[in-house]
């Protein structure tokens, strides 16, 4: 049985389950009194049998999923000949992935001897095999755990508590997996980190100041010894994000204050949503923009002042970067000045200040904690960044501060460094992934600093 | 023909009320829908036919009253009577709100205070008003108090600005609570000290009139004693004209009260002629607690 046909029987089985349940305790109420004498609604009981059917069989499901292959390879190992089985573990990988391949029917290769194809035969049955126990095992199983729900179905039965402890469950789960998602991030981009740095020390990849990933691969190519500083990039990072802060962060702000203190209810109605489109643009729209219009206009501007300028200068990628985070800061900024009580602006125009006094002196005090926060984050999004600066920012590690030159950022490395066909064993590849892991380092921090910020802001006026 | 002096029928709806016939004594001076005397002594605001709108709600119907200087005026009435948007016209807070209309005539020793070349901040530079909820700014107790002092730049230098917010935390009767921790945030004082320091911050710009909206609606009985002690000090230098629910406290502060009753001045008069011997009958059933 395919595992789509054994799903849908088990949903089936779910709905006859909940019925079955629900109207057992009905059935049950009846010479009680009715439905008042039961603890919970009836429905309740339904779910609860509804649960004993399907909770047993998805346990079964999952631990199968994750054991059954490696059973069936130590199998089919076994009853390879030993020229085959006492092979090297990398070798003998090998062997297995083409024996799973010839069972797929994916390969078909004469040069291969018999052997493989009564590996690959095994492989087959002992699978098919798996399926019919794993669905016959899965049924059996459901139908016990419903019985054994359904046996239990007394009026006094606490169905309603065992339900909701069991959706409680469940939604631990569900946020267990989205914590348990980023420490997996993080472990796999840290393995291949450590792989590097054991090829490369910390403190000169730190520390560097020249960027040059590409080593030779041969022994006789010449130039291309290596050198991995990253000090130029993150000084490229920092160049492009500190321009985008410096467009973002004023602009969102006098934005937000217009929004907030300026704009009647009706234009602020419109002008918010049509501002957070902003931030939905997907950022290769923003990087052809920026390739093809914005760096055209700064060189051809630059030229008539006499300046010379990249044609992938890091002003063209931050100013259409800084574009593209003022959502961040105008919407943050926005919360944070309407969270300020009305109040405080009373108090102050009641001592005769005007409104731009008023905003200057009590609401964006007040609001700042709120606003910084707005800010942290529109630099973190800034700093992970990729599409804009891939299109529109240079490929060269200069280690400059000068806006019209053109740098490289660390993401832009990332990228290049993992495009085409790599090996996994050199520093070239690998210091993707320190650079990979550096960058979440350092969001991460910026990410923690503007919660722990916004977090202070709730306990300003209370 | 009923007379100023004669209560009206304890029935007559306000709209009964306000065409009732009333007779014609000093017409440019008395409001034709109040009882007694709205008129003071060395007035300081002078307010005739004030009307209010928010929106579609008339609010504040025909309103006619004088504020004298050294004079504490009590403004009482069930809640939603107009009161405090009255009081908020006196100094223009109204303006804050949208969809608020006012009409009629606002003199401010003389001066109209809604001509259009009227400056509001000056306006409310004169005429100081204090809030229901204590609403400190989030910045040090100093700074709370030289806020308004900076604002209108009462202060040359930092010695006149520390006379300036000491001299007025010690008529606000805080000084001595809070000399040792000026640079505290204001926000983490006790609620009444909260409503002292901004009463501190009202004076500290140097009022004509101080308007006081409940200002002791959210505090404990020691803490409104210690205000109501503050606003008889303060009476002799400013006029004060607070707004309250309680008729005790309006009882104890006030030389005058006026009842205010869906948006109109039902009566004005001396404190102790409203508490004891009421003239109209809304007013009677209001002082001796029969509805409010």
């Amino acid at each position: 049985m395919r595992l789509p046909t054994l799903l849908l029987i088990l949903a089936a089985m779910l709905i006859a389950a909940y019925f079955l349940g629900r109207q057992r305790a009905l059935s049950l109420a009846r010479p009680a009194g009715g439905i008042r004498s039961l603890h919970s609604l009836p429905k309740y009981y339904g779910y609860y049998a509804a649960l004993g059917a399907l909770l047993p069989g998805v346990a079964l499901l999952l631990m199968w999923a994750a054991f059954s292959d490696s059973l069936i390879t130590a199998r089919v190992v076994q009853s390879l000949p030993d020229t085959l089985r006492n092979q090297p573990e990398a070798q003998l990988g090998l062997t297995l992935n083409d024996i799973r391949n010839l069972a797929a029917g994916q390969m078909f290769d004469e040069t291969r001897s018999a052997e493989f194809a009564v590996a690959a035969d095994l492989y087959n049955s002992l699978r098919e095999a798996s399926r019919k126990i794993l669905s016959g095992l899965v049924i059996a199983l459901s139908f016990g755990g419903f019985a054994l729900a359904w046996f239990q179905l007394r009026p006094q039965f606490r169905a309603r508590n065992r339900v909701e402890s069991a959706v409680r469950f469940m939604l631990i789960l569900a946020s267990l997996l989205a914590i348990v998602t980023t420490i997996g991030i993080l472990l796999s981009v840290s393995f291949e980190a450590l792989r590097f740095f054991r090829q490369v020390p910390v403190s000169e990849f730190l520390f560097g100041l020249s960027w040059s990933p590409q080593t030779a691969i041969r022994a006789d190519q010449v130039g291309s010894s290596g050198a991995f500083g990253a000090v130029p990039l993150f000084v490229g990072t920092l160049l492009i994000s500190g321009i985008a802060l410096l467009v973002a962060v004023p602009i969102g702000l006098m934005i937000a204050i217009y929004l907030s203190e300026y704009a009647r209810p009706a234009l602020r109605r419109i002008v918010k949503p049509v501002l957070e489109v902003l931030a939905g643009i997907p950022t290769v729209v923003y990087g052809y923009f920026a390739a093809l219009t914005v760096a055209p206009m700064i060189r051809l501007a630059g030229q008539q002042l006499g300046l010379d300028v990249a044609s992938e200068a890091a002003l063209g990628a931050g100013l259409v970067m800084g574009i593209m985070i003022i959502p961040f800061v105008s919407s943050l900024s926005d919360d944070a000045i309407n969270a300020v009580p009305q109040a405080m602006r009373d108090g102050s125009f009641a001592l005769g200040a005007t409104r731009s006094e008023t905003i200057k002196r009590v609401v964006l005090p007040a609001a700042l904690p709120g606003i910084v926060g707005g800010v942290l984050l529109a630099a973190s999004r800034a700093i992970g960044e990729t599409m804009i600066v891939v299109m529109a920012a240079g490929l060269s590690a200069n280690l400059s501060f000068n806006p019209l030159e053109s740098v490289t950022t660390v993401t832009v490395q990332i990228v290049t460094l993992l495009v085409g066909d790599q090996e996994f064993d050199s520093p070239k590849t690998l210091a993707a992934f320190a650079l990979g892991l550096m960058l979440f380092i350092v969001t991460l921090i910026l990410n923690i600093v503007a919660l722990q910020v916004v977090r202070r802001y709730r306990e300003q006026y209370e | 023909m009923q007379t100023m002096d004669k209560p009206q029928d304890a029935v007559a709806s306000p709209a009964e009320a306000a065409a009732a016939p009333v007779a014609p004594v000093e017409a440019e001076r008395v409001a034709h829908d109040t009882v007694g005397d709205v008129t003071a002594k060395n007035v300081v605001i002078c307010v005739r036919e004030a009307n209010v709108y928010y929106g579609d709600t008339h609010a504040l119907i025909n309103v006619s009253l004088d504020i004298g200087r050294n004079e504490v005026i009590a403004l009482i009435g069930p809640s939603g009577c107009g009161k405090s948007t009255f009081l908020r016209c006196l100094n223009r807070m109204n303006d804050t709100i949208e969809s608020a209309r006012v009409t009629g005539d606002f003199r401010l020793d003389g001066q109209d205070m809604y001509a259009r070349d009227t400056d509001v901040v000056m306006l409310r530079a004169r005429v100081g008003m204090v809030f229901q909820k204590p609403n400190p700014f989030p910045k040090s107790i100093y700074e709370n108090v030289a806020y308004g002092a900076r604002l209108h730049g009462l202060a040359a230098n930092r010695a006149e600005l520390d006379d300036i917010v000491y001299g007025s935390l010690e008529r606000a009767g805080l000084v001595d609570e809070v000399k040792n921790r000026l640079d505290d945030p204001g926000t983490g004082l006790s609620g009444g000290q909260q409503q002292r320091l901004c009463i501190a911050r009202t004076i500290a710009v140097n009022p004509e009139v101080i308007l006081m909206d409940e200002p002791c609606s959210a505090l404990d009985p020691i803490a409104t004693a210690r205000i109501e002690d503050l606003i008889d000090e303060l009476s002799e230098k400013y006029a004060i004209a607070i707004v309250t629910h309680s008729m005790q406290q309006a009882a104890r502060v006030s030389n005058r009260t006026a009842y205010f009753h869906l948006g109109r001045i039902i009566e004005v008069g001396p404190t102790d002629r409203i508490f004891t011997n009421p003239a109209h009958k809304l007013t009677e059933d209001y002082v001796t607690g029969r509805f409010g």
